[in-house]
This record gives C-alpha cells, structure tokens and sequence, in this order.
C-alpha cells in the first residue's frame, strides 16, 4: 500500500502517524488515573503500527506517471478485508449475546466486559460502522472513481480516511469492553473518539468533492448523489447529536449538552437518520451501481431514482419521533413522524421497484448467479422493511410493538437481509475485478453463502416477529376481573424458544459469512488471471468459459 | 405571554412545512421530467455500463 | 462538450448544498420548537437533582449498558401505567444529561422502581438475578459489590453538569466527593450535609449493607432506589390515557 504512494505523500503519512502516537501519548500519560488512560495507549500503538508500516516502504521508488492513467484501487481493497473483518467481528458477538439472551448462565463468570450490557454495543458498533462503514467507503471510493472517469486526486487522503475511520471503530469498540460509552444508542463512542471521526469525515468528504470536481463526465451519476448524501447528512448528525461538555480534557467522561425530552428528539432524529443516511442512501448508492453493472442492464429508470433520492433526503429527516410514540414527547411531533413515515414509502419503494425492474429480461442471470442473487434479494428486504418500517410508525401499531422485539425482527430485516446482502453482492462483484482474477475462487463457495445468509435471515426474523409480538399482546392482556393476565417474567418464558431460533439464525448467517471470507481470502491467493477482462464486461459470470478452481 | 415564542415557531413549523414540501416535490418533478434533461440522463444512465478503461486523460 | 473545471466543481458543491438544506429542514422543523418548550411543558418546582452518589449510580448504569435492555419511559397506555405506575412526564428527565429513556423492555420498565423493592433485594438480584428470580435472563454484576467507587472526579462531574444548567449550587460541587461517602455512611459526620443539601428526603444509609466502604453497588442502588422520587409530580395530577396533552 505505501509503494504506491509518492515519496511525499509518505514522508506526510509517517508525519500523522507520528501526531496521533503523541496524541496517543497525551491521552495515556494525562489520563492515566481515568479511562482515558487504556484508550490513548490504543492511539498510541494504532499511530506506531502506522509508522512502522510506512516506515518499511519509505525508500521504495517512487511510482511512475503511469500510476495516473489507471483507478487507484489499492484503498478499496483495503476496506474490502476491514468490512469482512468487522463482519466477523460483529456478527460473532451479536450471536454470541443471541446465545446469552437464551442461557444467561453462559456468561463468563463475573467479568466486567463479558456481560450482555458491554458487549452489545460492540455488535451494533461492529456491524454498522465496521461492516457497513468500511463497505460504503470502499464502494464509494470505487463508484466514484469509475463514474467520474478520473483518478482518485492523491494516493494519501484515502488512506487516512481508512486508517482513521478504522482507528475510530476499534477506539469505540475497545471502550465499551472497559466501560467507555455515552450511552447514546448507535452513538456510544465518548467525545475524543467523535472529534476523531469529524476530522476523518471532513477529510472523506473534500475526497470525494475533489475526485468529482476532477470528473469528465458533465452529469454526476445518481450513485454518487446517495453517497454524497449519506457523507454530508452523516456528518451533519453526527455533530449535533454528540454535542457534548467533557468532564476535562483528561476524562473519557463527557455530559450530553441536550437532556430529557430534547435529548430524546435529537437522539432519536440521529438515530432513525442514521438509518436513512448510513444503512439506506449510501447503500441505495451501491444498488444504483452494482446491480446494473451485474446484470449487465442500465438501471431501469435513472427518473426515478432521481425523484427517489429526493424524496428519501426530504421525508427521512422527520419521521425521527416515531421512536417516541406515547412518550412525553408533545403530540404533535409525533404525528408529525407518523405522516412523513408513511409517505416515506413512496420514495422507498420506488427505489426497490426501480431495482426489480432493472432485472427485467435479466432474471436468468438472477437464477444462475448468486451475486447478482445477493443483490436482488437485497432490493426485496429493502422493500419489505420499508414497509415494515412505515407501518411500524403508525401510532396504534407502535403501541403494540414498541419496546418489544418486533422491532429487533425489522432492524434486522434491514440490516442482514437488505444491508448485508447488498455488501457481499457487491464485494463478490469486486473482488476478482480489483485482485484482477477471472473470477471467485469458488463460485459454488458464493452459493453455499447465499443460502445460508437467506435461510439464517428468515429464521432470525420470523423468531423475533413471534416473539416480539407475543410480548407485546402478552403485556397488555387483561383477565376477566380487569387486571393485567401476565406478570412481565411469563412473557420472559414465553420468549425463551424464539431467542433460541433466533441464536440460531443469527449462527446460520455468521456461517455463510465465514464461508464469504474463505472464499475472498483463497480469490486473492490464486494466480491472477493471464488476460483481464476486456473494459466493461462482467468478468465473473458463473456461465463464462474460463472458470477457476473447478 | 408565557409560550409566546414557542407558539410563534410552532406555528410556523406546522404551516410552512406544507408549503416547502409543495414547492420542493414540484421543483423535483419539474426538474426530472424537463426535456432539456432527457439526453444527459439516458447518456448517465448508459455510461456506467462501459467505465473500466481507466480514467479520461 | 465539457464544461470548465470551474463549472464541474461549481456543479458538486450546488449538489451538496441543496442536499443539506433539504435534508437540514425536517430537523429544523420537529426540533427547534423542542427548545422554547419549556414554556409550556409542566413544571415541578420541588424536584431535587441527584445527589453525587446517585449520579455516579447513574454512570455506572450507563458504563453497563443496563438502558439497552431497561426503558425508562412509561408511555400513556392504560397497561403501562398499570404495571409501571403513572406515565412518565417529560419534566421528570430534564436534568437528565443524556437521557436514558430507552428503547427496549427485555426486562421490565424502570422509570418507577426506586423504593419498590428493598435495598437487600436490589443488592442479591444485582449480584446474582437467578438466586432471585429464577426465570431471569439478566447478566450478574456481583463484581459491583467489591468494586471501591471513584469518588475523587464526583466535584468535576458536578461542575460539568452545573454548566449545562443542572441547578448545582457551589457548595454542592464543592462537597460532592464527601457527600457520596456521606449518604452510604449514614453515622458518620459526613452525612449530614447530604440532607442539608438535598434534602430531608433524601435516602441516607448503606445501601449494599457494609458502611464502611462506598462501593459501586452502593451507587448503583442508591440511583435505582431514587427513581421516579425526584418529583411526586406525576402523581398528584390525575392522569388522561392515551393522550400525552
């Protein structure tokens, strides 16, 4: 990776890596008697093992002018094997908790960081922002790319906005395991780890305005719009949403400038915009890029996907309150969620419609192709969950399923059925064209994947529909003399089966991924492919002549 | 006079609220639908199809 | 048929500013008026702030991440309010910096729980909720008992808050970290102060039954036993269901 940078662009990398080491250093030594202190020796030896890899390649010779008339894919690859990572990272702990939900007798004996409390924000963390984070950079640094017709503008700032982003995930995720979060939900990390994250998305987001403002392409094509949203909305929230005091520079403790009611709306407009910026438009993004490409079909409408982009950015932002139905939150922004969350469906499924019709005349590929089988599937659970979604924001339904696990059942329809779906059809998609290989080590490998990926999907989300909405009925059943039927410990028993099969999905799903990363690791290891694709064609149809490892 | 401000800002968010989302949807459409803009989508909505040669010098 | 690079960049940067502003203004919308409410929301005048040892009880709650299996909102549906008491109001979290409403009942609301079982209960179902109540799922925390509480940082946690607008008065950030030793030792000299400060309602004993040493299990408990006590608001008004105006 550094070899491909110039002599310049790497004296400035070791220069950074060598200012995060002293920031490190400050943040162990100032807060050695706090929490701080653990967290500034993860700084530390992330900005050590930084300059020690720059350092092994400082003298390399500089790469040639050539190196421009060429896409810089070295990053994406990089962020590619971060996202796998973080899938396995996330996906073991979120099923590990599952497991402890059924027997919580699993629990490590009486350690501090094995319990449920600490180790589910390193799943939600894991999976949203190490999985979902790295996929969305690396794709988009590819989609914007190709695009564009123009060369990222330089070989450093992609490789500081991976490094950091990275360097935020693993300073959240080593934080909850000693007791570091700001118990804002999807927002845990504490205050220097949320500054780090502006300075590397600020960085991301010139990157990306400055490869467009290289582009030769008059018209910026409609991914890049989701992308771009998804970095400016993010960062938008982000910001607001951690606003904070901390308690002095050498705590890790920080106070939420907002509390009660106004922290609940701003928390909550964080949180459900998160998942319109992060989980949908940046993923809307790869699905108006990848799924054309692999079917080898111009999107069906490129109108609607310009009415859906708009309609999705405006509609999204108020829909937030839904969380917060019958709460002390005033009436009205409540029904002001609940409108804007079912005309939200508009826009949603014109997307997935957009998507289905695209495969129109293409379904045998869709048949033969597991890939571009990802993809599709992906567009259906994008289709089913925002209608789930909308009806989940409708008052006298929330009633029902709030707090319950009806609402794990849709997060997770979304985030493994549409989000991860739509990440390994598009990873499966580029990892033989950037590794140059004719195709996946093993296409049937990409088979096996999807069907435990589905089969794990469906389990999950069928257990926790049951579950969530016995709770739910369960909770407020009265009996003939007008008192509540159940105590809150029989609805705990009735949900013991479900949390099984629910563990149990969620194991399927974590195999299929495993099975992914196999299957990457042995593409990446085979000999490249004698002769590349000629420009624009699929290269990795399962139907083509040249196929390797069968 | 207590709520004062909030009923102000309240009432602003209920009202013109409506009439943003109006001129918005109708900028949307018009925008998409306009014939000027037909060729640069179709020419978009093609290009991505042929894109792996390598940047435009 | 390329325009200028000026032109190119002039193009993105338009995207991206109407992208802000279209997406900037729901926020704008359902928030901002959530910022002069105070004027119409209810008001509790004598509702207290947490005292030092219930703050850090509070932290300690959040560093466990309890708020991702326990709400603290009863919302106004007639079986909550049976089973958890009077829906919450939103007076009742305004010195709660973050708030910690929740978003999951994988066990029980706690919005109402201070008070609702003893100490002694708290202390054996923290330490190990099976030996309790045997159909519990929840993970022991039996290391809070032999854990000491950091007291020494309670004056900055304080005067942080006190600068959001908490009403900490000086001498209450002043005296926080003895204040915290103070309503754990109910004999000593210590806790005294505690009640001039925070009242004569104010729970001062040992909570996890040794008071010699404050530990987290004393803070933990003390935070559970004082909530949904700041303020008897909610409950001296009679309550409409289904309706939270």
């Amino acid at each position: 990776m550094v070899s491909t940078m110039t002599v310049g662009e790497r004296q400035m990398a070791l220069g950074l890596c060598v200012l995060v080491a002293l920031c490190g250093l400050f943040m162990a030594v100032a807060g050695r008697n706090d929490l701080m202190g653990p967290q500034g020796v993860v700084v530390l030896l992330a900005g050590i093992l930084g300059a020690i890899v720059v350092l092994r390649r400082l003298d390399a010779p500089e790469p040639g002018p050539e190196r421009l008339a060429s896409y810089y894919d070295e990053p994406i690859k990089f962020g590619i094997v971060a996202a796998m990572v973080w899938a396995i990272i996330g996906m073991l702990v979120g099923d590990w908790v599952a497991w402890l939900l059924a027997f919580p007798r699993l629990t490590f004996a009486d350690v501090p960081w094995a319990s449920f409390g600490r180790l589910r924000p390193i799943h939600t963390t894991g999976i949203i922002f190490g999985f979902g984070g790295n996929a969305l950079i690396a794709t988009s640094m590819h989609v914007m790319q190709r695009t564009s017709r123009a060369r990222l503008p330089d070989q450093l700032s992609p490789w500081f906005v991976l490094a950091g982003y990275n360097l935020f995930c693993v300073l959240a995720v080593s934080g909850y395991l000693i007791g570091v979060t700001q118990s804002k939900e999807y927002a845990e990390p504490e205050w220097y780890a949320d500054i780090w994250l502006v300075i590397v998305w600020v960085t991301y987001f010139i990157l990306y305005l400055r490869t467009l403002a290289r582009r030769r392409e008059p018209h910026i094509y409609v991914a890049n719009w989701y992308f771009l949203a998804f970095i400016l909305v993010v960062a938008m929230l982000h910001i607001v949403n951690n606003l904070a005091l901390p308690v002095s520079l050498s705590s890790a403790k920080s106070y939420s400038l907002f509390s009660g009611v106004q922290d609940a709306m701003v928390q909550w407009w964080y949180g459900h915009n998160a998942v319109a910026f992060f989980l949908t438009a940046g993923f809307l993004g790869m699905l108006y890029y990848y799924l054309p490409k692999r079917a080898g079909r111009p999107i069906y409408s490129y109108r609607m996907s310009i009415i859906g982009f708009w309609g999705i950015t405006f509609f999204y932002v108020w829909v937030g309150s839904h969380h917060l139905h019958y709460t002390a939150l005033p009436q009205w922004v409540q029904t002001l969620g609940m409108t804007f969350s079912v005309m939200l469906l508009v826009p949603s499924w014109i997307a997935a419609a957009n998507a289905l019709l695209t495969l129109n005349g293409a379904w045998h590929k869709v048949r033969d192709d597991a890939t571009l089988r990802f993809m599709m599937v992906a567009a259906v659970f994008y289709g089913l969950s925002t209608f789930e979604g909308s009806f989940l924001a409708i008052q006298p339904v929330n009633a029902l399923s709030h707090y319950t696990d009806w609402t794990i059942a849709h997060v997770h329809a979304g985030t493994l059925g549409w989000n991860a779906m739509i990440i390994f059809g598009a990873i499966y998609y580029l990892v033989p064209q950037l590794w140059k290989r004719p195709s996946m080590y093993s296409p049937r490998l990409v088979e096996v994947h999807f069907w435990f990926a589905i089969a794990g999907t469906v389990i999950y989300v069928f257990a926790m529909w049951n579950s969530g909405i016995t709770q739910g009925l369960m909770w407020r059943t009265y009996n003939d003399s007008g008192t509540l039927a159940y105590s809150f410990v029989d609805s705990l028993l009735a949900m013991h089966p479900y949390y099984i099969a629910r563990a149990f999905g969620g194991l399927l799903f974590l195999i299929g991924t495993a099975v992914g990363c196999y299957n990457i690791w042995m593409t990446t290891r085979t000999a490249p492919a004698a002769r590349i694709a000629p420009a624009g064609q699929v290269p990795d149809m399962p139907s083509a002549p040249v196929v390797a490892g069968e | 006079m207590m709520g004062l401000e909030h009923n102000l800002m309240l009432g602003f968010a209920k009202s013109w609220g409506l009439f943003y989302l109006i001129a918005l949807a109708l900028g949307v459409v018009v925008y998409t639908f306009w014939p000027g803009n037909r060729k640069r989508f179709e020419r978009a909505r093609t290009s991505i199809m042929n894109d792996e040669s390598g940047p435009w010098a | 048929m390329f325009n200028s690079h000026y032109q190119l960049e002039r193009y993105s940067i338009g995207l991206a500013v109407a992208i802000i502003v279209v997406a900037s203004i729901g926020g704008l919308v359902e928030i901002g008026p959530l910022f002069t409410i105070q004027q119409t929301v209810e008001a509790a005048p004598g509702m207290r702030v947490y005292t030092p040892l219930e703050l850090a009880g509070r932290n300690i709650y959040m560093r466990e991440g309890c708020y991702a299996c326990h709400s603290q909102m009863i919302r106004t549906l007639s079986d909550e309010v049976e089973r958890y008491g009077p829906y919450s109001l939103a007076v009742e979290s305004q010195y709660d910096h973050p708030m910690l409403w929740g978003s999951k009942r994988t066990g029980p609301d706690l919005a109402r729980v201070g008070d609702k079982y003893s100490d002694q209960w708290q202390v054996a179902h923290l330490t190990d909720p099976r030996a309790v109540v045997p159909e519990s799922i929840m993970p022991g925390y039996a290391f809070l008992e032999r854990t000491s509480l950091r007291t020494d940082d309670l004056p900055s946690n304080l005067a942080a808050l006190k600068a959001l607008g908490v009403p900490y008065s000086d001498e209450m950030v002043h005296n926080a970290t003895t204040d915290a030793y103070g309503q754990s030792a109910p004999d000593s000299t210590e806790a005294q102060g505690v009640k001039a400060r925070y009242g004569d309602a104010t729970a001062v004993r040992s909570f996890d039954g040794n008071a010699g040493v404050v530990t987290e299990m004393d803070a933990l408990v003390a935070y559970l036993q004082v909530l949904g006590k700041l303020t008897d608001v909610a409950h001296a008004e009679p309550q409409l269901q289904g309706d939270a105006q």
